[in-house]
């Protein structure tokens, strides 16, 4: 494709706006985290005049940040990762099986994307105090609850996308794969899943992020023992007043790691929504 | 689980390999298809892979859907949550007081939902065209694209209360930087505009959520171009088509299997977002800015009237499955005549 | 590599294990062994922070713990939360064995029948009715029903004023009538400071002065039998009188209407922003904030005078009351405990530290009772101090009424105008939405 001259200053202009309007937030994030309260509650200023680092400091005794961080690691690591293997093998039916109900099957996962959260928040909490007590596992509070609730919440997505990216993949490979000695299940872990590899990393962050930022289930079924970052974060305002730029640096403490990460692993997702929303 | 020591060891692979001779080694792990028939075993095998999936739908979506609708026939109010099976039967009244547009209930829902509609247009059609722009203007080698490309997808990756919360102190009337610029820098209004109540609040919300999701728009489509093989391209420059003629006849009918998703998963997540609206504006939003997804939290939460709160619920759903089926008849019929 | 299969297998399994084994080790803390000695307690934020409650309460706590051989476990839940969990609570039977609320919502969850209603025989274990503040004890629930709680902090709301600016401004005393508080907060209000500072967009804030204003203008927002009644002429009068401080008086910065999170205009008075402010118990966020009682004087929300016909009512009784859950596993460990939280020493050594009115009578001995910023609140709760209307839908009440005023709040901060007609209107709508 060959650029024509003034493409480069629409491009110029178009990405410095988009750039501006991403970046300003940030940015802000950033001045505010290291201001003291009072000039943050003050008037707004671009340069910050006094720097200081004590939010960074006292964000931890506000706030168990640490402890929050920990657990939203854990449940979204649980979470993000159990959900992959659980969409692989389903994905993989519904790609390379013609069963009775694979339509139904599809059709119902997909659909469960358009449920409200609102309309079965109270009942799955009654169904995880009822059989957490039954079964003898503490589902409500916990961070077990907390996991099996993401991992479902990331499904549907996740085998959508895997069908796709499963689908791209010819048939003949698994044939090759059969023929030395494979069956399915063989086909599946030596020939889908490498050759899928960057659809199933990019199913794996969406999943990741999904449970990372979730807050209305967290808000009713954690306690402060399981609670999460989306949720814990409240907690800089409190009663007295709100420590903004305590908010501002814990919000960039947390989000530090998984932006990293994110960026790192971007390349994938890209690979992995090509071929799979993509095909 | 059945482990099963005696079963053939290579009996779960093998379906088409019936002269295979066992492994040497006896002393292997059990196997964790148990021995069955092979057809059999063909027959299930796509059941057992998706039953973990099933198994967890019915747990966390199915079944407290089907209580959820039940919910929405009983009178289930802060005298009833305790024991569900004494509260009295609504019938059909927890659905009429939701679609009584001539009462205050029905009328605050309508007003609800009719922002939400503008609103999911509205931050759908802009995310889509800034992730288009984006990933358009981003083709080709230029310095500095990778960090910018890792720039704009920051919000996403971002945890939403972060991100959101950093835009409602952005909007704040007098500290905030959005009325800086505005009135301090640009003196585009005399006097300071409120942003998180009032009318403004709509745009508020809108931008905010732009913020949040223009990032997706951006990175699937950006993935859609690539897969977009050069030759076409290269053919339509031959033709004498220009930059313009490419991105119409070439750039936008490539998209549109990736639009036609992208469109569809923008539009339900959109509509149905909880957390950006919760996080900047708190449980009770500005009416301007009522989304449908607060206002029914706060109908069920707020005021434990579980029982209106659902049938508002079920209502939500019944119209987010009609316009989807809508939507995928539409879009599919559109590709089978292209 | 024929060995990989069942490794897969193995580590989705591994994960699931994983997943149960995180949650089992939370399961210790639910306490529903056979005889348990030990309690739950979820706390309400009281203090600047949850961190900071938890080191106000633990050596309370462990004092119980050495009388009575029970241990405590103990949650600080944000107010954010504690109604949701509450709910969940009361929904499911499980949940805590005592827990704080806020006494406003006294009667709606005494009618879900999830908490232990407190007989007269329970209540003289506590001392007897006589030994709590009458105000207080009339806040844990509906009239003629067992209260289900007892009153822990007592609050009220009063005039907080900045000595300095008052000096400045050549005014020797807080104001008695709202007609001096108007004149004097437009002295005040120069220079970019106010006179008086509210939290326009705080839903509770909101439904707590209508109640406050209504009751001045001679008006009920519930009638004997129980019915709403949010648009009566004296709840209009009472909504536009506390609107006019933005819209014709102008003693209130605009931007207050879009206060909302509870502490926004505390803040501005500490900031110098305001010279007034109407709060309960601010004395330990002032202290945070570096004011000194030098610094700052409490005095009663003016009154109406007399003759107008309105009621000598200035305030909510505002506070905290500490209920059992029905659901308790440690039904008596759990009273043993509400009986603890409101003996003399424990009452004394928390409401000092917080800043809020210790609930029973006999706590009052204490020299740091006796500063004028406590006597006030004490006049005010003994005397003019109503409480919330003690109905089921009292959080229905306050969502409705609290919305209708932000948006009549962000009206006023925008300069539209605000009549009598408009404020009957948004109220009219409120009080339709009320469930039967």
């Amino acid at each position: 494709m060959r650029d024509p001259k003034w493409l480069k200053w629409v491009r110029i202009i178009g990405l410095g706006l988009l750039g501006l309007f991403t970046v300003t937030p940030i940015y802000v994030m950033i001045t505010s985290s290291i201001k003291p309260l009072k000039d943050v509650q003050g008037d707004f200023h671009w340069i910050p005049t006094t720097i200081t680092f004590s939010a960074f400091h006292d964000m931890w005794s506000t706030v168990p940040l640490a402890h929050y961080f920990v657990n939203s690691l854990i449940v979204s690591t649980i979470a993000s990762v159990v959900s992959v293997v659980v969409a692989i093998f389903a994905a993989y039916a519904v790609s390379r099986f013609r069963f009775a109900g694979r339509r139904a099957f599809s059709i119902t996962v997909l659909s469960t994307q358009m449920f409200p959260g609102i309309l079965f928040l109270l009942p799955l909490f009654l169904i995880y105090v009822n059989l957490g007590s039954a079964i003898g596992v503490d589902l409500y509070a916990s961070r077990t609850g907390l996991i099996i609730t993401y991992l479902t919440f990331s499904l549907p997505f996740s085998i959508w996308m895997l069908v796709g990216y499963f689908d791209s993949i010819p048939v003949a490979l698994d044939e090759a794969a059969k023929v030395d000695g494979s069956g399915p299940i063989g086909a599946l872990i030596r020939v889908v899943i490498p050759a899928a590899t960057p659809g199933i990393i990019a199913v794996l962050i969406y999943a990741f992020m999904s449970a990372w930022g979730e807050v209305l289930f967290a808000s009713v079924m954690t306690d402060e023992a399981s609670r999460t970052l989306a949720v814990g974060l409240q907690g800089y305002a409190t009663q007295n007043n709100v420590y903004w730029n305590q908010i501002m640096a814990a919000s960039l403490v947390v989000s530090i790691p998984v932006v990293a990460g994110f960026l790192l692993l971007q390349r994938y997702l890209v690979q992995g929504l090509t071929a799979g929303a993509v095909k | 689980m059945v482990v099963s020591a005696t079963s053939r060891p290579g009996g779960g692979r093998g379906s088409g390999d019936p002269g295979r001779p066992p492994p040497p080694s006896g002393g292997r792990k059990g196997r964790i298809i148990p021995r069955l028939p092979v057809r059999l075993r063909r027959l299930g095998l796509p059941y057992l892979l998706i039953l973990p999936a099933l198994l967890l739908e019915l747990l966390v979506h199915l079944i407290p859907m089907l209580i959820g609708i039940g919910m929405s026939f009983i009178k289930l109010t802060q005298l009833y949550i305790r024991n569900w099976s004494a509260a009295p039967s609504a019938g059909w009244s927890n659905y009429h007081l939701a679609v009584d547009f001539n009462a205050p209930v029905g009328r605050a829902l309508l007003h609800s939902f009719l922002v939400t509609v503008a609103f999911t247009l509205i931050t759908v059609a802009l995310s889509w065209f800034f992730g288009m722009a984006g990933a358009v203007l981003m083709q080709g080698e230029f310095r500095g694209r990778g960090v910018l490309r890792a720039l704009f997808l920051v919000p996403y990756a971002l945890p939403v209360y972060a991100g959101v919360i950093t835009w409602s102190f952005l909007l704040q009337r007098d500290s905030g930087l959005v009325n800086h610029v505005l009135v301090d820098q640009l003196h585009l209004f005399g006097d300071k505009p409120f942003w998180l109540i009032g009318q403004n609040s709509f745009a508020s919300i809108v931008v905010v959520s732009l913020w949040r999701w223009w990032p997706f728009a951006f990175l699937v489509l950006m993935a859609g171009l690539q897969n977009i093989p050069r030759d076409l391209y290269e053919a339509s420059a031959i033709d004498g088509a220009g930059w313009m003629r490419q991105l119409r006849s070439v750039t936008l009918p490539m998209l549109r299997p990736v639009n036609q998703v992208l469109v569809l998963v923008l539009f339900l997540w959109t509509f149905n977002d909880f957390n950006t609206p919760y996080v900047l504006f708190g449980k009770t939003a500005p009416q301007e800015a009522d989304l449908i997804s607060i206002h029914i939290y706060q109908s069920s939460f707020v005021t434990w009237n579980f029982g209106t709160g659902s049938a508002m619920s079920v209502l939500l759903l019944l119209f987010l499955l009609l316009v989807t089926a809508i939507y995928l008849l539409i879009t599919s019929r559109r590709r089978s005549d292209a | 590599m024929l060995t990989r299969k069942p490794y897969v297998f193995a580590v989705a399994g591994a994960l699931m294990l994983a997943a149960a084994a995180c949650g089992s080790s939370d399961s210790s803390t639910s306490g529903s062994a056979a005889a348990p000695a030990s309690i739950t307690y979820w706390a309400s934020n009281q203090g600047t922070s949850l961190e900071s409650d938890k080191q106000i309460l633990q050596p309370e706590l462990d004092r119980f713990t050495k009388e009575t051989g029970i241990k405590v476990n103990l949650e600080v839940v944000p107010w954010s939360d504690l109604l949701n969990r509450i709910l969940a609570a009361a929904t499911s039977g499980k949940g805590p064995d005592v827990v704080n609320i806020g006494n406003t919502w006294s009667a709606s969850l005494q009618a879900t029948g999830a908490f232990v209603p407190l007989d007269d025989t329970q209540l003289n274990a506590l001392g007897g009715k006589a030994r709590f503040l009458g105000p207080s004890l009339a806040a844990t629930g509906a009239p003629g029903q067992p209260p289900v709680g007892a009153p822990l902090y007592s609050t009220a709301y009063a005039l907080y004023y900045n000595k300095h600016m008052f000096k400045d401004a050549g005014i020797a005393d807080p104001p008695k009538t709202w007609d001096e508080l108007v004149a004097d907060g437009k002295k005040l209000t120069k220079d970019g400071k106010w006179g008086l500072a509210v939290e326009g967009a705080s839903v509770s804030e909101n439904a707590h002065m209508i109640f406050t204003l209504g009751q001045q203008h001679g008006g009920d927002l519930f009638d004997s039998s129980g019915k709403s009644q949010f648009d009566s002429p004296a709840n209009v009068a009472a909504v536009k009188q506390y609107l006019d401080f933005i819209a014709t008086d102008k003693i209130t910065n605009p931007s207050d209407a879009a206060y909302s999170n509870g502490t926004e205009a505390l803040q501005d008075f500490i900031g110098g922003k305001a010279a007034m402010v109407m709060w309960q118990s601010a004395s330990g966020t002032l202290k945070t904030g570096g004011m000194t009682p030098d610094d700052y004087g409490v005095a009663p929300i003016p009154l109406p005078d007399p003759s107008s016909g309105g009621k000598q009512v200035d305030s909510m009784v505002g506070g905290i009351n500490i209920s059992v859950f029905d659901s308790a596993a440690n039904k008596d460990g759990a009273l043993k405990f509400v009986k603890f939280m409101t003996s003399k020493q424990t009452q004394q050594d928390l409401n000092k530290a917080y800043g809020s009115l210790p609930t029973v009578t006999d706590a009052y001995d204490d020299p740091a009772f006796q500063t004028p910023e406590i006597k006030t609140y004490q006049q005010i709760l003994a005397n003019t101090a109503a409480p919330l209307p003690q109905v089921a839908n009292e959080s229905q009440f306050e969502t409705l009424v609290g919305n209708a005023m932000n948006q009549l709040f962000a009206d006023a901060a925008s300069g539209k105008p605000i009549t009598d007609e408009s404020v009957k209107a948004k109220l009219t709508e409120a009080n339709q939405q009320m469930a039967g």
